[in-house]
């Protein structure tokens, strides 16, 4: 970057906006965790007073640990699987010259721009008409769908970070694919693929549209959510479990981002 | 060359049998290498992606016969969805409050990713987290903190009531569209950050400092530099939160209330109690198409006003 200071005379408005913006982001969001607290079946001011009854009970909620559980399992495996397909599609798309790249990467990126009702639904019809049925299995598939988009785009742009003359060297040097793979090329994009696995987990463990269609007896967390918005009884219960989720989710993603933006110099990751 | 290290040592091998040909074949052709580690994420997607949406589109010229499927094809479904009032009125409401939220996100975005592009010298990467958060952070969670805010008894009315501002809670704030487009500007904006501040942060300085010893003020810079630069961006945002928000069926049960039900209701109501794929399949294929149609549209016409600028 040129030393341009005169185009960039600070501008105090913006910057009063800029954090106003920033508030507008935020604070919506902090009325979960502030009404949490609140010893009240109603979300209102005045605040009443004080308590954490609402977590304790969630500790003795048991569809509700059955719930995070399926979400956990089918997270996991999602982050897992798209990880590995983001990690092939990734190699394949930098490091090889291949007629067509660029159809072929809108087409694996097609799932970000297809309302995903339309995804969901269509999937609901697929696993209908193959006998698969409806279970953690199809919402798993359907993570999956919208994972791989995102774990090739983080990937993508870890493998073009790093020298290949390492690989080079290492093949020189006598090393076979395989253990050059394992040595040199996996070493190196492994902030990549950590981050592309918590991102994944996260985005599966808080992904409702496409489960609420493709979950069969067994809820994912954000459906058994959906399922309490019913009840005004239980609305503390779910704000609780809501203000929990946030901090957990927040905390993972921040640390996926330090890691990745850690890891990357280039800049150009900040694309997604 | 990574291909020749691990090329056969001899090249009269190969000429052996027709396993080795392949072999020799295989490792000196780089797309062919290329696209067998492309193969699995490729088949993967579309299995789970190309084979459901040509299923739909099946579907779409299929008729529900009772609780079976008449696979006799027919364009009756799409003849009954246009002659029906509703799917009309759906999707107008539909497209006309997503394409609100589309304005008003990449408007209210704009300024703040221009900030943090070309005013934050220090701590850029806190902010740029900052702005990414929400992003990751659950849809649900977010949508239903906006019906806890603008409810009956939620956070304005309350605490207006409890400031002693109004006597009764005020009920225009909930159950309409404008809850929809204010909720969904809200949950959307970071998905309208991130493309504008990718594409502003691409723009190179020197551009900008031509323009100001060329004796462009400040106002005509950021139009005939700045903004033309960075309407990939701002194009990239308005499909990003346009496409996916005509299919929101959350937002609009949660605030949007009676006159706010949007089209990605029907189709759910479609595959839910009304149990009627078909007619659900074509109503989602005919609002893709729509809103496909739009989208090419809309990039057309950008593209064409930014020649005319630039």
């Amino acid at each position: 970057m040129t030393p341009s200071g005169y185009l960039q005379r600070p501008n105090r408005l913006l910057a009063v906006y800029a954090i106003g913006y920033l508030a507008f982001l935020y604070i919506p969001v902090l009325f979960l965790p502030l009404f949490s607290f609140n010893d009240s079946l109603f979300v209102a001011f005045p605040i009443e007073k004080f308590t954490l009854r609402w977590y304790g009970d969630m500790l003795n909620n048991a569809p509700m640990h059955a719930a995070l559980w399926n979400s956990l399992k089918v997270g996991f495996t999602a982050a897992t699987v798209s990880t590995i397909f983001g990690i092939l599609g990734a190699k394949a798309v930098t490091r090889y010259r291949l007629p067509g790249q660029k159809p072929v990467i809108a087409a694996i990126m097609l799932p970000l721009v297809v309302p995903e009702i339309i995804l969901g639904t269509s999937l609901l019809i697929l696993v209908n008409n193959i006998g698969l049925g409806l279970s953690l299995i199809s919402v798993t598939i359907g993570h999956i769908l919208i994972c791989v988009p995102f774990s090739m785009a983080v990937l993508m742009s870890r493998f073009e970070g790093f020298d290949k003359s390492m690989e080079e060297a290492s093949a020189d040097l006598g090393e076979n694919a395989w253990w050059t793979f394992w040595r040199v090329t996996f070493p190196m994009v492994f902030p990549g693929v950590l981050s592309s696995m918590l991102l994944c987990f996260t985005i599966s463990f808080d992904e409702f549209l496409m489960a609420f269609f493709l979950t069969g007896t067994e809820p994912t967390l954000p459906v058994f959510i959906y399922s309490q918005l019913r009840f005004p009884a239980r609305l503390p219960g779910v704000l609780a479990l809501g203000a929990t989720i946030l901090t957990v989710s927040f905390f993972v993603i921040a640390l996926a981002e330090w890691i990745r933006r850690r890891g990357d110099q280039s800049g150009s990751a900040a694309g997604l | 060359m990574v291909e020749r290290a691990e090329a056969p040592p001899s090249a009269t091998l190969a000429r052996g049998g027709l396993i080795e040909r392949f072999n020799a074949l295989f490792l000196r052709s780089e797309a062919l290498r290329g696209y067998s580690l492309l193969a699995p994420t490729l088949l993967v997607m579309a299995g789970a992606m190309c084979v459901p949406l040509g299923l739909t589109i099946a579907y779409s010229f299929w008729t529900q016969d009772y609780q079976t499927i008449d696979t006799t094809f027919t364009l009756e479904n799409y003849r009954t969805a246009f002659e029906r009032p509703i799917f009309e009125t759906l999707m107008i409401r539909s497209l006309w409050i997503s394409g609100a939220t589309t304005f008003l996100t990449v408007m209210l975005a704009y300024p703040i990713a221009y900030y943090v592009a070309f005013q934050v010298k220090r701590h850029k990467l806190v902010w740029i987290i900052l702005m990414t958060l929400p992003f990751w952070s659950s849809y649900l969670l977010r949508v239903f903190a906006w019906k806890l805010i603008l409810g009956y008894d939620g956070v304005i009315n309350s605490s207006l009531i409890w400031l002693g501002i109004i006597g009764e809670p005020l009920t225009f704030i909930l159950y309409n569209p404008i809850a929809i487009v204010v909720t969904l500007t809200h949950a959307w904006a970071a998905f309208a950050i991130l493309p504008i501040y990718v594409s502003l942060e691409k723009i190179d300085r020197s551009l900008l400092e031509a323009a100001t010893d060329l004796g462009d003020g400040p106002v005509a810079r950021f139009l005939r530099v700045t903004l033309p630069l960075s309407l990939p961006g701002v194009i990239a945002a308005s499909l990003v939160i346009f496409i996916p928000t005509v299919g929101d069926f959350v937002t609009p049960t949660l605030v949007g209330g009676p006159d706010g039900i949007m089209i990605a209701n029907f189709i759910q109501h479609q595959f839910g109690r009304s149990n009627n794929w078909p007619m659900g399949a074509t109503l989602s294929i005919s609002s893709m198409v729509l809103v496909t149609v739009i989208s090419l549209a809309y990039v057309f016409v950008t593209r064409k006003l930014t020649e005319r600028i630039a």
